[in-house]
């Protein structure tokens, strides 16, 4: 089993990112779990959203604390929150950022894989607005080994009807320019 | 079989609601439950369902909207959690009594206050003696499947009372996950149009929900006792019809890895799939460890529980509820009380926790088995319960 | 159907406690609760109709030629009719 978890803002996505990202898993006859870090939706509040993808039913009704993937959608909560708390040492940071890769690991002092991009530029130049989920996804495919970046075809498409295509074209965007960044 | 969807909890369990042929829905929003009620009156909005989405101004309008409506004939529907239910009280006692088989989906919620918009099980436990069928849902296909259960069960003529279905706020009404989709001509012959034993009709005049004197209040009161009771037979069957159609086996009392286990934990609700993976830990590492869930609450089954519990030295009961000043939680009064005059009964170990969400854990778990079995660890087993997880 | 008077046990009651005949409430001799009658004085009855107006039992009905008078079989004695009447035309009786 496979345990992400998102860290975002209120109102920036990262429980679409998650549901996107099961929604896919789960048409393609795997099993998947996403759900937000319960409360009320206050927008710019650091919130949270998990992920568990597996190839058998998933039984776990509880938070996610030792996760193989971190996903942070908003450069700004690096400095606020401890995002890579529980994450495994072999497991991955997903960023969006444009900072280099020092600053990263001596923000989270995670020693992991890493992959970056500017997911805000990306979002901007694709959409308008600075909402970084489903470009976050495309930079998050990268970390996943069973899902590619045409499986999320069908459920950006439901989700987003008319704008979906403007998504998938960031998502793609994000995909391509993600920078893998080594363990240490 | 239908499609396998991934879908929100609460999605899915709105389109089981719409599948179910509904002609009327009424309800007022309230946090987890609003995601449930949102998706019906979309659907009702589109086209896509063709019933009565009354938008009512507070929670007891809602029940008692259903109840004029159930009792013209119409299959109704409705929602709520926590204060909602609280305001909702005095007529959820009328819906019952008056033999009415609403369905409610109960999108479990701490009680304020403090405010709370969290999970426990303090509404659910709040209606406990209501009358109204009771079974407890784990996840987002058991509550899918309940939906149709919760029709047939309450519109047969021997039943005719409503049922509530728990479902546990956000931890299950908020997740998204694979829900397998029944047939359409599935649920058709599942659930066959209801046909009420009486009806509100202009042209045959009856009355409903009238005043008795205390002469025939008790023999009333007693034909809805043996009604509840004696809808285990219909209940049972209902469940048999789907394991036919779905595979999925649903029975009164769940059981887990309880052969030969000398401690059995007993919960319900979402506690008991995380708790599936700490009894394989547990029994991975020898210990000899089982679960219990009693699916269905009301009306509850005691001889199947004892059954179910029986050669077990411990239970260990975790409630998500309090009874404050009472011997333990909910849960766990009932089971003791259940468990009173059998030869050699097992030691009853209650924890109370998980109040307003907090998160209870695969750890956790196992640290509330090595505490309960472990007397030296547990220094207020003369106590009736205790709290974990609570700093001191 | 039974009837109030007699007694159904559990088995024989409906679900729900439906009353299958409505309006049976009218077989109910709620004059048997009276202790003064309301008695008319046709000679102050100006005909205004304020006791049937009044009663809270509608147990008051206009006969053909235009006066009123209660129907003794409901009439629970309550006495508002005479309470009301503008003439001072009802006079509440000892049975």
């Amino acid at each position: 089993m496979l345990e992400v978890r998102l860290h975002g803002r209120g109102g920036q996505g990262a429980v679409t990112s998650a549901e996107l990202l099961a929604t896919a898993a789960i048409e393609k006859g795997a099993y998947a779990q996403a759900f937000p870090s319960f409360g009320p939706e206050r927008r710019g509040a650091p919130v949270v959203a998990f992920l568990r993808i597996s190839d058998g039913p998933i039984r776990l009704r509880c938070n996610i604390v030792r996760p193989d993937i971190v996903t942070v959608l908003d450069p700004g909560i690096l400095r606020i929150v401890p995002v890579a708390s529980g994450l495994k040492g072999e497991g991955v940071l997903v960023v969006n950022s444009k900072a280099d890769e020092e600053e990263i690991r001596e923000l989270t002092q995670h020693k992991g894989k890493v992959v970056k991009v500017d997911a805000t530029r990306i979002a901007l130049e694709e959409l308008g607005l600075p909402i970084t989920n489903t470009t976050m996804v495309g930079a998050l495919v990268r970390a996943l080994e069973f899902i590619s970046i045409d499986d999320l075809e069908g459920p950006v498409r439901d989700r987003f009807g008319r704008l979906a295509e403007r998504n998938l074209k960031a998502m793609k965007r994000a995909f391509e320019e993600a920078q893998i960044c080594g363990a240490r | 079989m239908g499609k396998r969807r991934g879908l929100e909890v609460s999605v899915g369990a709105a389109e089981a609601v719409a599948m179910a042929d509904v002609d009327v829905i009424a309800a007022y929003p309230i946090t987890p439950q609003t995601h449930i009620v949102e998706h019906l009156a979309e659907l009702v909005n589109n086209g896509e369902l063709d019933a009565e989405f009354v938008p009512v101004e507070s929670e007891h309008s809602a029940l008692s909207v259903c109840i004029g409506a159930s009792a013209a004939g119409a299959r109704t529907f409705t929602c709520t959690s926590a204060q909602g239910l609280a305001l909702m009280n005095e007529i959820v006692y009328i819906a019952s009594s008056m033999r009415l088989p609403i369905v409610m989906i109960l999108a479990n919620r701490s009680l304020s206050a403090p405010l709370s918009i969290w999970n426990d099980h303090s509404d659910a436990m709040s209606v406990r003696d209501t009358g109204w069928i009771q079974v407890f849902a784990q996840n987002g296909q058991e509550v899918f499947d309940h939906i149709f259960f919760a029709y047939r069960v309450g519109e047969d003529p021997k039943v005719s009372l409503p049922v509530m279905i728990h479902v546990d706020g956000f931890i299950v009404t908020h997740v998204i996950e694979p829900v397998e989709f029944w047939e359409k001509e599935q649920v058709e012959r599942y659930l066959p149009p209801f046909k009420p034993i009486s009806r509100l009709d202009p042209e045959r005049p009856v009355t409903m929900g009238a005043f008795a004197m205390p002469q025939l209040f008790t023999e009333t009161k007693v034909a809805q006792d043996m009604a509840t009771t004696q809808s285990m037979e219909v209940i049972l069957s209902a469940w048999e019809e789907i394991y036919k159609i779905t595979s999925r086996r649903y029975r009164p009392v769940e059981a887990y890895r309880t052969e030969g286990a000398e401690t059995i934990f007993v919960v319900q609700g979402s506690f008991g799939e995380t708790l599936s993976v700490a009894v394989d830990e547990l029994r991975a590492k020898g210990e000899p460890v089982g679960l219990v869930m009693p699916r269905l609450w009301r009306p509850f089954p005691f001889e199947l529980f004892r059954s179910a519990v029986k050669g077990a030295k411990n239970l260990i009961v975790i409630d998500r509820a309090i009874s404050f000043g009472g011997q333990g939680g909910p849960l766990a009064i009932e089971l003791r009380s259940s468990l009173f005059g059998l030869p050699a009964p097992p030691r009853v170990i209650n924890f109370i926790c998980g109040l307003a969400s907090r998160d209870v854990t695969v750890e956790d778990f196992k640290n509330i088995y090595e505490r309960a079995v472990d007397g030296s660890k547990a220094p207020v087993f003369q106590e009736d319960f205790q709290f974990y997880g609570v700093r001191s | 159907m039974k009837g109030t008077k007699e007694l159904l046990t559990w088995k024989e009651i409906i679900p729900g406690n439906v009353i299958l005949n409505p309006g049976n409430a009218r077989e109910y001799r709620t004059g048997d609760w009276r202790s003064q009658r309301p008695v008319w004085d046709f000679e102050r009855c100006i005909m205004c109709g304020m006791c049937y107006a009044f009663c809270p039992d509608a147990a008051i009905f206009e006969r053909e030629d235009g006066y009123y008078e209660a129907d003794y079989y409901y009439c629970k004695g309550c006495g508002i009719c005479a309470e009301e009447c503008p003439k001072k035309a009802i006079s509440m009786v000892e049975e």
